[in-house]
């Protein structure tokens, strides 16, 4: 019967076009209104790397007086900085209490083409260590990380992206080609496939960038060419560096990002441990004129902590869902208009033999066909909705919220389900038509 | 075929009991033609809404072809009701999205039949009321007297035991009226057993027997009665 039901169904629309096309627009604009704040919404909220969530840690040390730092404007609610200062990093890189670990930041070089057509230009740089790359399951499409052996001689290794790579050496395997960095040769190890984590986890300092970073280099090797942090410094809570490189090592401002790789719950527990210890050692030695303090959140904790997905955003999503519910109820007054302007002829099928069951089914079937219709609507409106958004503001993120697949499959089950949950009650009104009324008033 | 005994049907408020049919009996046999009069509220279409299991009754019995209709829920009465019984009614009702075919369709589509073995009857029905060449028009395209013959199609499509006719010629003109009542008749001559609701007296005369209603209750004319214009009995008197 269900063909004879979307048939029926499809008879139907073509004789009140207008009250299914209002039935059909208040769904597909609810869906669109919803959507697409939730496309926003899942833009910030992805999780790239769902699978190593709870393996991934970033750990934090106060290393700033509480007492200033609780006044500066930059800190945390809970008053920890969400770096590392060199200090600290270089001293849990050296412990290696993790199975993995890097200390990462971002900065920026100048880049010589091979091509003597080019001019040089500069590309976004990331220094780490040789760990990230197994610890963020960074995809390789020629050769591959550099070596630990790498990191402590400091040399003069890279990692390039793809993009990169098409641009300056034309694609292909470029392993073993030279890149001239700040007019230093730099030897190709590997290079990546399409890798654009959304967000950035690694570095939440710009967690919806743009730019990607199309160099990895060993972060000893940075340090050793003095390579600044871009933009991600932060001094305001300590004493201000002393003049020169060593002094900007060697002082409190924290600009490194800092990740350790920690398989099992027990695994964290110790690590969880030994930074605090290690705290304590500081604060025994003098450095830390407080109490020793330290945390240890695992990837979603810290994107949670980060707020990464803003509280407008939250609200905006909970704001499209209240207009989603709001058509639905509209569309479940037209339907209800509906049923009542055929409900002479369900009174005819009832007398031809149609029970309240099959005249329920018609009527949950006829709304399921509105939900598609309002589904396509709703999918148009979205990706208009998104467009209009990047066009009207800057948000970064909003780049990155596009209808794709998950995003249109999840609008027509969405739409799907909310036409049919908003169609059960016309349909049990409609299984309800006392066939005897509707023919004496016929 | 259609058996009432003692039938009430009471519709009831908070204030008020009203009896539209009361302690209603009736008996109407295999392949006979009864006409079912009265003045205009006097309980026709009650009677022909319970005999068509559209509505309940409150008291009494009621039996179809045998069967006992009291306390059937609504999916056994929808199964009764599309197996034995074919409505013919005064406005057609013809479903105006519906082509000729489709609207025949209706009642053999909810009894699950094939749709070779459904074809096939809609064929037949539609040549026996002379309108295969119309079969793809809508009831928009048609006049009165055609709409009838589809709705009379309709009925017979689903081969039931039972035709229940309300005012099947009240929206025709004389000459269409004429006609639909000779189908009814040919269909009559074939066997059928038919049931016609109506005030016209002319109709009436049509039927093998008259029962006359007024008031909710039962005034029985025979057919010589009825050309006289004398009631015989009156069953049962009203209390």
């Amino acid at each position: 019967m269900f063909g004879y039901y979307l048939s029926l169904t499809l008879r139907g629309v073509r004789r009140n076009p207008v009250l299914t096309a209002l039935i059909i627009s208040a769904i597909g604009v609810g869906i669109g209104a919803s959507m697409t704040t939730f496309a926003v919404f899942r833009a910030m909220n992805g999780d790239p790397i769902a699978y190593k969530a709870s393996q991934l840690y970033v750990p934090q040390i106060q290393n700033w007086d509480p007492n200033i730092h609780s006044q500066n404007s930059s800190a945390q609610p809970d008053g920890l900085s969400d770096q590392l200062s060199y200090i600290d990093a270089v001293a849990l890189m050296r412990a290696h209490a993790a199975s993995r670990q890097t200390a990462l930041y971002e900065t920026r070089s100048v880049l010589t083409p091979p091509d003597p057509q080019l001019l040089p230009f500069q590309i976004g740089t990331r220094a780490g260590y040789a760990d990230l790359f197994a610890m963020f399951d960074v995809p390789f499409a020629y050769g591959g990380p550099w070596s630990a052996a790498d990191d402590a001689a400091h040399a003069p290794v890279a990692v390039i992206s793809r993009a990169l790579n098409d641009k300056i050496f034309g694609g292909g395997d470029s392993v073993g080609k030279v890149l001239r960095l700040d007019g230093q040769d730099y030897r190709v190890v590997g290079v990546l496939r399409d890798w654009k984590p959304v967000p950035r986890y690694y570095d939440l300092q710009d967690p919806f960038g743009i730019e990607p970073d199309d160099v990895f280099m060993p972060f000893t090797r940075a340090i050793d060419q003095h390579k600044l942090a871009r933009e991600s410094s932060n001094c305001s809570g300590g004493e201000p560096p002393a003049s020169g490189w060593s002094g900007w090592l060697q002082s409190e401002c924290v600009w490194l990002q800092f990740w350790v790789e920690l398989p099992t719950a027990a695994d964290a527990a110790r690590y969880r441990t030994f930074l605090h210890h290690y705290a304590q050692d500081q604060q025994r030695s003098g450095r830390f004129h407080w109490a020793a303090r330290t945390q240890l959140r695992d990837l979603r904790q810290w994107l949670s902590y980060e707020h990464v997905v803003s509280d407008e955003v939250r609200i905006l999503v909970v704001v499209g869902f209240g207009f989603l519910l709001v058509c639905l109820v509209n569309a479940m007054g037209l339907m209800l208009a509906r049923v009542l302007f055929r409900s002479s002829d369900t009174g005819v099928r009832r007398a031809l033999g149609a029970n309240r069951g099959a005249v329920f089914a018609q009527g949950v079937i006829e709304a399921a066909v509105f939900g598609a219709g309002g589904a396509i609507l709703g999918v148009l409106l979205t990706a208009l909705g998104l467009a209009g958004l990047r066009a009207l503001l800057s948000r970064e993120a909003l780049v990155l919220a596009r209808t794709d697949l998950p995003q249109i499959g999840m609008s027509i089950a969405l739409a799907i389900a909310a036409a049919v949950a908003a169609g059960l009650y016309p349909a049990w009104r409609a299984a309800r038509v006392q066939p005897a009324l509707q023919l004496r008033v016929r | 075929m259609l058996r009432m005994s003692h039938l009430s049907k009471v519709y009831r408020t908070e204030v008020i009991e009203t009896y539209a049919l009361r302690d209603f009996s009736v008996h109407v046999k295999e392949g006979e033609f009864v006409a079912v009069t009265g003045p205009s509220g006097s309980g026709k279409t009650t009677f022909l809404t319970i005999a068509g299991l559209l509505e309940d009754f409150s008291s009494g019995e009621y039996w179809l072809d045998g069967v006992d209709t009291r306390g059937m829920n609504d999916r056994q009465r929808s199964r009764l009701r599309n197996e034995k019984i074919g409505f013919v009614f005064q406005s057609f009702n013809l479903i105006p999205d519906l082509n000729v075919f489709d609207n025949i369709d209706v009642p053999l589509r909810y009894r699950g039949m094939g749709g070779a073995e459904r074809k096939r009857r809609i064929h037949a029905v539609l040549e026996r009321v002379g309108l295969t060449s119309r079969m793809r028009h809508y009831p928009a395209q048609m006049s009165g007297g055609q709409q009838q013959r589809v709705a009379i199609a309709r009925a017979l499509v689903g081969e039931p035991r039972l035709l229940l006719a309300d005012e099947p010629t009240g929206n025709l003109d004389t000459h269409m009226a004429h006609g639909v009542m000779e189908l009814l008749e040919e269909l009559h001559r074939g066997g059928a057993t038919l049931v016609m609701v109506t005030h016209d007296p002319e109709l009436a005369a049509h039927a093998q027997r008259q029962v006359h209603i007024i008031d909710g209750t039962i005034l029985e004319l025979s057919a010589e009665g009825a050309a006289a214009g004398q009631p015989v009995a009156i069953a049962p008197a009203r209390t």
